[in-house]
């Protein structure tokens, strides 16, 4: 089996993982974390340079991820889980009282693998800036990854945060954006269009490549890619093209399912279009 | 005890300027973050000094947080350094979420804090930062008297691990805590010792506060001066110790008195120990332009408001 087809099966027991998880507590987001779940099993478990039993809240010496739309969390959890974070059988307290698996990512309970928290939209691109210039000021040559919302680029700091970085040549850091087209109110170009997003940020002084956040060999090939040019004065974006709920036909393309959890009947139809791969938690 | 006497008058913000350079050369670590307020914030020498631990900004200063943040993250200590207007209430929810929620080592340096600004007027006078921050989990708050304790404090937060705020102003004023004086976080000075009346003072107060006591003892009233430098932790030993043995209090600060350290006092008195009380302070109203002095004046914040403020209590005790 490739390796494309093993990440395959990861992102089909990561999906498993959001579904059942928004579903026991009956609320989260998973049409985000459904469209995001190819390119984050990858990135974990293909691009990233990272020890997973040895992680450090300063990042040093290892690649590091910010989640700055931190609603995906369902996603995040299931990923660092499977990539051995945590035990699997944590994810059964997701947004559960004393858990360390909050709904929107946090520092204070000590859940290994995060490093800020987020959900509050617009901040993490400047956060994952702070932390790719600190790895420049300490000789450190590993690399920064940051996840964003396309709604979410509608927030002035990302705009403030994407000068900074061009202008400070932040060239040590891949951000990507889910460019799903929409957003809870509904379509992107409906809510506030953003028009050309890549024109945007290359004006803005960005190297702007773009993807199928679907395909998972296209995945690793542009993430690959984008570490290439790395170290070149000059930011990357990635442009990921994705479809809000990806893998659960009733909420594919839809924002309908932003921040709403299946009910027991409509899991079992999402389950039954998602077999269990690696073991359900 | 010692008597405290006027060296001369330097601003605050200079003291941050001087603390930040020294602090630089004796930890890596130290890295500076500023939005476009170079100058007034005194940090020129520092950026020119060690240029690459020196950030520009920009006038951005939401990213500019969340980029302190990042690089707290990762292990720096980052000085991110505005006016108080733009470093606490323009980007309260960056200062929420990535530095006091993510308990991230940020040190908040804010210039031209209060009335004092002057001519500029009430847009840039802040007047409810200490209150903002103060409500923040995790957050300590600290607003020194002059250039000498803002000088010790900024030494002091470095040392101190977690995310501060650090509140400091822009014009000449009285320097007279003497340079070796300790200083250490969320443990208040009792400049003067007294027994009729406690007051508690901060930042740009405590000096009018040390003269009021000076007139207050030549009309018999012997007033107990507290520099509460830390409004967070504060120092709740320090306060009932002494009012346990005045009986009545003072407080004085140049900001709201929603919100302020004298608000935090008077909660602190109403659950553990009931006593008069008057505060000394900004009554729910914005600011506006004019000379520093003429703004303390018109809007109540000179020695002899505090004064005045002392005899009212005093009458009050039972």
């Amino acid at each position: 089996m490739s390796e494309a087809d093993n990440l395959q099966q990861l992102a089909t027991q990561v999906r498993r993982d959001i579904l059942r998880m928004v579903h026991a507590v009956n609320s989260g987001h998973p049409g985000g974390s459904l469209g995001c779940a190819d390119f984050l099993s990858a990135l974990y478990f293909e691009i990233m340079d990272l020890e997973p039993s040895q992680f450090r809240m300063d990042g040093r010496g290892e690649d590091v991820f910010f989640l700055s739309n931190g609603h995906i969390s369902p996603l995040w959890y299931s990923v660092l889980a499977r990539r051995g974070y945590f035990s699997v059988s944590e994810l059964a307290t997701f947004r559960k009282l004393n858990s360390r698996l909050q709904g929107h990512p946090s520092t204070d309970k000590g859940l290994p693998g995060v490093r800020m928290a987020s959900g509050s939209l617009g901040q993490g691109l400047s956060v994952a800036i702070g932390q790719a210039l600190a790895k420049k000021m300490d000789g450190d040559s590993k690399l920064v990854y940051s996840l964003h919302g396309d709604g979410e680029l509608q927030e002035g700091q990302i705009w403030e945060a994407a000068m900074f970085a061009a202008a400070n040549k932040v060239d040590n850091l891949i951000a990507t954006v889910d460019y799903n087209r929409q957003q809870i109110d509904g379509p992107l170009e409906k809510v506030m269009d953003l028009f050309d997003l890549k024109a945007k940020w290359e004006a803005f002084g960005w190297n702007v490549l773009e993807m199928n956040g679907h395909h998972i060999p296209e995945i690793i090939k542009v993430l690959k890619q984008a570490k290439n040019i790395t170290g070149k004065e000059t930011p990357i974006l990635i442009l990921m093209h994705t479809q809000m709920g990806k893998g659960v036909d009733y909420m594919e393309g839809t924002h309908e399912w932003h921040g709403k959890a299946p009910n027991d009947e409509l899991l079992e139809i999402a389950l039954q279009q998602l077999p269990e791969t690696l073991g359900d938690y | 005890m010692i008597t405290y006497e006027v060296k001369g008058h330097k601003d605050t913000r200079s003291g941050f300027g001087e603390a930040l350079l020294e602090l630089a050369a004796s930890d890596e670590r130290v890295v500076g973050l500023c939005a476009d307020l170079t100058g007034s914030l005194k940090m020129g020498d520092f950026a020119a000094e060690y240029p690459h631990r020196f950030f520009q900004a920009g006038i951005a200063e939401a990213n500019m947080m969340g980029v302190a943040a990042g690089m707290a993250s990762a292990g720096k200590i980052p000085f991110a350094a505005t006016f108080a207007n733009f470093g606490s209430g323009r980007v309260y929810d960056q200062i929420r979420q990535s530095i006091a929620y993510s308990r991230n080592n940020v040190k908040i340096c804010v210039s031209h804090a209060g009335l004092t600004l002057g001519e500029d007027g009430a847009t840039h006078q802040m007047l409810e930062d200490l209150g903002m921050m103060k409500m923040l989990p995790n957050m300590c708050v600290i607003n020194p008297c002059d250039f000498n304790q803002t000088k010790q404090a900024t030494h002091a937060i470095a040392q101190y691990e977690g995310p501060v705020y650090l509140r400091f102003g822009r014009p000449k004023m009285p320097v007279f805590i003497p340079e070796d004086m300790p200083f250490k976080i969320g443990k208040a000075i009792t400049l003067k010792h007294g027994k009729d009346v406690t007051i508690i003072a901060t930042g740009h107060l405590v000096w009018p506060a040390m003269e009021a006591a000076k007139e207050l003892h030549n009309k018999g009233v012997d007033a107990e001066v507290i520099n509460m430098h830390t409004i967070k932790p504060l120092d709740t030993d320090a306060v009932i110790h002494s009012v346990r043995k005045t009986g009545c209090v003072v407080t004085a600060e140049e900001h709201m008195l929603n919100g302020g350290m004298g608000e935090s006092i008077a909660t602190l008195l109403s659950n553990r120990m009931p006593a008069p009380l008057e505060m000394v302070g900004v009554a729910d109203t914005f600011g506006e332009s004019g000379k520093p002095q003429e703004l303390m004046e018109k809007y109540g914040l000179t020695h002899q408001n505090v004064a005045n403020a002392a005899l009212k209590v005093v009458q009050r005790k039972t």
